[in-house]
């Protein structure tokens, strides 16, 4: 059974917060909502787990039960410890006592903070127990809205541990970021911009989808579609050849998605 | 050449806490330098001390070859991560009053002309963060001092506000960006890593990465794996199924996860890659 959107359409007032929105998520494997703040990914999230209804399309998602949902930037209540939190959110959703607790205490690495209070917790360990807060029904979906914005490498891995986790018992896994580059931790993606998805796949389908030749150069380039990377030009080419003086390059996302986001295809 | 801004050994304290310690950092004119470091690594901190804002605990802070002072005050721009704009008055407004505070004109609105007389509320990220780099600018600092410039913009708008940061640079301009984004760190011509008010690594990308390497392979229960290696001290980040382990030896990855025969693809590591290793080990050291 899998999990999604399919032609979904959402508008607040007058601005299209999603237009025309396909999502496909397949148990035990994670998929990577990437965009910029104000692109829909939030919303994409709200419809997914039902607190926002959709003007138009389909959504398919498991009973309420299993699903489980990390919003943006909450999660726990600070005067609680750890524990407690964990305890609360099984409890008021009549879990099994069965050791799930104790069981994601150690995946998080959290035991040893099991009696600090959430408030206490640095950014890293306080989105690490959002995230098991999320996962301690073993939901069949899980979706997790931007776990990873401001935690240093270290921390973020350990998110990452969690997620590929979740995937491992079997939920269909979405996780929104606004990191490009995490686009790789994912098994699929899909990129989003101003509420309409401009790529989706495998990362490496979609570098290999990308239309046209990539070059660098350290000259301004007199003509064609560039942008700065560090003290280097880099040139796109639609058709034809890259300009004589530019070092053909193999595009990598940040490129592709550049140029995606430049094509009037709306 | 004298530095436009510099620190040595620079230390903060907050009752018990360090927040910064030991850094030395330098901008030269036309440099761009990242300070790269997670929410929390000190980097807030650091600014607020360049910036004169915060007197240091230790060590020494230089603005224009001396301590920061009001008069340096006027030779910096400062762009906040909010913007540091107001929201309830139009662009126009904004850049008059910032102009007025410094008595200068008003800057040339350029392409921005379309929006003079919006809302800066109404508008989006990537074009506010444009307004905030007018205000930032119009007194023409010598020194720009950039909070996650392009965070949560738009790949369009980010190599627009690029460009536009290589532009005052190569005008003369010393830029220090604090990020924690390693797609802005690529843009900085040096980096200095924070991390838990540490300095752990500092130079340009290359030198960072420093040829090192990451394995990559398929082990047969990539959760279970990553746990393992994680509890045996290696940094493990997953990629789809697979997972990728900076500067480690094969014959180590498959003597912890117990299998000899697994392929290992060796790759040139990420810096994001390169970061954890180097927070990590100075964190255990």
């Amino acid at each position: 059974m899998s999990y999604g959107l399919a032609g979904v359409d959402v508008a607040y007032g007058r601005v299209v917060a999603l237009s025309r929105f396909d999502l496909d998520l397949a148990p035990g494997s994670v998929h990577a909502l990437i965009g910029p703040d104000g692109a829909g990914k939030t919303t994409a999230c709200k419809v997914l787990v039902g607190t926002r209804r959709p003007e138009r399309g389909e959504v398919r998602r498991p009973s309420a039960h299993l699903v489980g949902y990390q919003p943006e930037s909450a999660g726990s209540w600070p005067d609680l410890t750890v524990a407690e939190n964990l305890d609360f959110v099984s409890r008021s959703f009549g879990h099994r006592r069965d050791g799930r607790i104790d069981e994601l205490l150690e995946l998080t690495r959290l035991r040893t903070a099991r009696d600090r209070l959430a408030g206490d917790l640095s950014g890293g360990m306080r989105q690490k127990l959002a995230v098991a807060m999320a996962m301690l029904a073993r939901p069949a979906l899980l979706v997790l809205d931007e776990p990873t914005t401001g935690l240093d490498p270290v921390s973020r891995s350990g998110l990452w541990r969690l997620v590929l986790r979740a995937a491992s018992e079997g939920a269909a896994v979405l996780v929104t970021t606004s990191y490009i580059y995490e686009a790789e931790r994912a098994d699929t993606v899909t990129f989003l911009d101003d509420g309409h998805a401009i790529a989706t796949g495998t990362a490496a389908s979609i570098r290999a989808g990308f239309q046209g030749v990539m070059s660098v150069t350290a000259e301004c380039p007199e003509a064609g579609t560039f942008w700065r990377r560090g003290r280097n030009w880099r040139v796109w080419t639609r058709a034809g050849t890259a300009p004589a003086n530019g070092t053909t390059v193999a595009p990598d996302l940040e490129d592709v998605v550049t140029a995606a986001s430049m094509e009037p295809v709306r | 050449m004298t530095a436009t801004a510099a620190t040595r050994e620079v230390e903060r304290r907050f009752g018990a806490i360090a927040a910064v310690s030991g850094v030395t950092l330098e901008v030269a004119p036309g440099e761009i330098v990242g300070l790269l470091g997670a929410n929390g690594a000190g980097k807030t901190t650091l600014i607020r001390m360049l910036l004169g804002l915060l007197v240091p605990t230790g060590g020494s802070v230089e603005l224009f070859g001396r301590p920061p002072s009001r008069e340096s005050r006027r030779r910096l721009g400062y762009l906040p991560q909010s913007g540091g704009l107001y929201d309830d008055l139009s662009v126009m407004e904004n850049l008059a009053f910032v102009s007025g505070v410094y008595g200068v004109p008003a800057p040339d609105l350029g392409h921005l002309e379309a929006v003079r007389s919006r809302m800066v509320a109404d508008l989006p990220l990537g074009i506010r963060r444009q307004v905030g780099f007018l205000a930032a600018l119009c007194h023409h600092p010598e020194l720009l001092v950039l909070d996650e410039p392009t965070s949560g913009v738009g790949p369009l708008a980010r190599a627009q506000l690029w460009d536009t940061i290589h532009a005052a640079a190569d005008s003369g301009v010393a830029v220090l960006v604090t990020t924690h984004h390693m797609d802005e760190a690529e843009q900085c011509d040096r980096l200095v890593m924070l991390s838990d008010g540490v300095e752990v690594a500092s130079g340009s990308v290359e030198a960072v990465v420093a040829g090192m390497t990451s394995l990559e392979f398929g082990p047969s229960d990539p959760a279970a794996a990553m746990t393992a290696l994680e509890d045996s001290g290696f940094c493990v980040f997953p990629v789809g199924h697979g997972l990728r382990v900076p500067d480690a030896s094969a014959a180590d990855i498959r003597l912890v996860l117990g299998e000899p025969e697994m392929a290992v693809a060796t790759r040139p590591a990420t810096l994001e890659e390169s970061f954890a290793v180097l927070s990590s080990s100075k964190r255990a050291g």
